[in-house]
């Protein structure tokens, strides 16, 4: 199956990526190569099959309820790229 | 012989007896990472201080009459994907260049416990999403047999290390067969556990539900000595087992007897080098005169098995990274450019009329994201990120992300209904050998299909071992596969190693310098 370049600039903002415009003419070529490969996966017949999610089959891993040392504030913040004395800082969310 | 050509068991063996300290055979690693690696460039980054400094630590505890733990003193190489503490774990990606980590990986705890001393961190593919180490955005690491060649990936630089003398034990991650491909690459031992052996606490997560980190050495002991240090059940990561941990290193001498080997019929079909097919037989030759009976198996659903995988992989992958936004760790665009850009572009919508465009663009938070990400990530990345998200986006989750989960089972169930009637499986590890530099640059899908005799251990989370076992005309290493079922290690290890014991392919090493 192919893919338009409209779709891939949609799936550009979904995955949060800035692409250029020769980049999204590469990358609609070779992503429609790769789905394309994929679709082989539609020949075979997997009715009824149970998906496998995991390697190895668990569930529900449980630890006590305890209160326990955790990450220190001024570790968290050591590598962010801006912040201030408490706080990650980031651009406006509200307004301009 | 000089101290680089000793085995880690033997250098662990001489600290441990005084013949040698773990600051003499340190050092000698660190003369010839300095001798060969700017050729090589294995290590993106090496400490030579910090690693003098833990080696007389080794050697003052064995002064003093304590026990030092299974690596005693032994240097080894970290792949810089596993978190080291205020130390820079890059993940080969721009997006980390500056990170130092607040903790380490449960894996480089058990090091340290063990006695090992960390050399440094090694290069690979940005991620580890890669078979060549060429989408590492640091640095290129060449193949030590022939310096034009890919050493392979993702763990490139952690074969190359090995390969180099650089380091007598090294530790990789394997997705789809980035510890074994780079090993068979390099003529070295790679083994990826069976997935949940060894804890991925401090991993940079790839693919969460296939991510394993295990051992390159040269020889299947040293391997297995170093999975006894690394292996176990780790409250910080649900998905390891609570399963004991045997001695592999005690046992891995004793050959098995009377072993059943099957050979997959889909694994020696087109597309394989024939050198390689002809080195691999002769393995198989091997171990025929040792007694092992040997049989054509099929697993049939293992064409599927690259298909499967690059659905999964990336699904997981574009979910992982999405952690990259700029604002909490990790590299960030500039911020003003950024604004001033926005205001440009809202200005000429204007002026052209465009009013719902405007509506239309970008909030200066997601641009952020979107530029931090666009920056900061390598097109591999952004490429398996955007397959992942494709596959998980609404209306396609079905076809293709489900679809992939439920050829994964079959592929296990290929698996499991093969070894009820053979111990292990064995074939090659990769269709041809390491491959010129720039070969498959512009060919994303034929290098992932190197992963093609790999990748179903993944799927299916058993475990499986790399051993070189040849060399073609032009002198590249050929690597032979062997696969166990989940947590059959012991056994695997001692299968190999009875190729080993019969063979001397561990033992040359290519020459550099």
């Amino acid at each position: 199956m192919s893919l338009s370049r409209q779709e891939v600039e949609k799936v550009a903002l979904l995955a949060r990526l800035q692409l250029s415009e020769e980049e999204l003419t590469t990358m609609t070529t070779q992503l429609g190569q790769i789905l394309e490969y994929v679709d082989q996966l539609s020949e075979l017949d997997t009715e009824g099959v149970e998906p496998m999610a995991h390697a190895i089959d668990m569930s529900n891993v449980f630890a006590e309820d305890e209160v326990k040392p955790s990450l220190d504030r001024e570790d968290a913040l050591a590598n962010a790229p801006k912040r201030d004395d408490e706080c990650y800082r980031v651009p406006a969310v509200l307004g301009d | 012989m000089s101290i680089t050509q000793l085995s880690a068991l033997e250098l662990r063996d001489h600290i441990a007896d005084g013949k040698l300290t773990s600051e003499a055979a340190t050092q000698a690693y660190l003369d010839r990472i300095e001798a060969c690696d700017r050729e090589i460039k294995s290590y993106i980054e090496v400490d030579a201080d910090d690693a003098l400094q833990q080696a007389r630590e080794v050697d003052q505890r064995l002064a003093a009459g304590d026990s030092v733990g299974c690596l005693g003193g032994v240097p080894i190489a970290i792949k810089d994907l596993l978190c080291t503490r205020g130390q820079v774990t890059t993940c080969a990606s721009r997006m980390l260049q500056e990170y130092r980590p607040p903790y380490n990986a449960t894996v480089v705890e058990k090091v340290k416990a063990a006695g090992g001393v960390l050399l440094g961190k090694t290069n690979m593919d940005e991620f580890a999403m890669g078979g060549s180490t060429e989408n590492s955005s640091i640095q290129l690491t060449r193949n030590p047999w022939d310096l034009s060649r890919v050493p392979g990936g993702s763990s490139g630089g952690a074969a190359a290390c090995v390969a180099g003398g650089m380091a007598p034990l090294s530790i990789g991650t394997d997705t789809g067969g980035s510890i074994r491909q780079p090993a068979a690459f390099c003529g070295v031992v790679g083994l990826k556990p069976t997935y949940g052996r060894v804890s991925r606490y401090g991993l940079v997560a790839f693919a969460s539900s296939l991510d394993q980190i295990g051992p390159l050495a040269w020889s299947v002991p040293d391997a297995a000595l170093l999975l006894e240090a690394i292996a176990g059940h780790d409250p910080q990561d649900s998905t390891s087992a609570p399963k004991p941990v045997p001695q592999y290193s005690e046992t891995v001498d004793q050959p098995l007897k009377g072993i059943r080997l099957g050979y997959p019929r889909e694994h020696f079909e087109a597309g394989l080098n024939p050198e390689v097919a002809e080195k691999v037989q002769a393995a198989m030759d091997v171990y025929r005169s040792l007694g092992a009976s040997i049989t054509e198996i099929s697993l049939p659903h293992s064409k599927y098995a690259i298909a499967a995988y690059y659905i999964i992989a990336p699904s997981e992958a574009s979910s992982n990274l999405a952690r990259y936004d700029g604002a909490h760790y990790g590299y960030r665009t500039d911020e003003q450019q950024l604004l001033r850009e926005l205001k440009e572009e809202r200005k000429t919508l204007e002026a052209a009329g465009k009013y719902d465009a405007v509506d239309d663009l970008d909030s200066p938070l997601i641009r952020m994201y979107r530029k931090s990400r666009a920056e900061g990530f390598g097109s591999e990345v952004k490429r398996r990120i955007m397959i992942g998200t494709y596959a998980l986006s609404s209306g396609y989750y079905d076809a293709y992300y489900l679809k992939a989960l439920k050829v994964r089972r079959l592929i296990r169930s290929d698996f499991d209904r093969v070894f009820e009637n053979v111990d292990f499986v064995i074939g090659p590890v990769t269709p041809d050998v390491a491959f010129p530099i720039g070969a498959m640059t512009d060919d994303p899908l034929s290098l992932y299909l190197q992963d093609l005799y790999t990748a179903g251990a993944n799927l299916a989370g058993i475990t499986s071992i790399s051993v070189p076992c040849g060399a073609t005309a032009s002198g590249l290493p050929v690597g032979l596969q062997l696969q166990a079922p989940a947590f059959e290690e012991e056994r695997l290890l001692r299968a190999a190693n009875m190729f080993q014991a019969e063979t001397d392919w561990h033992t040359r090493r290519p020459t550099l310098g």
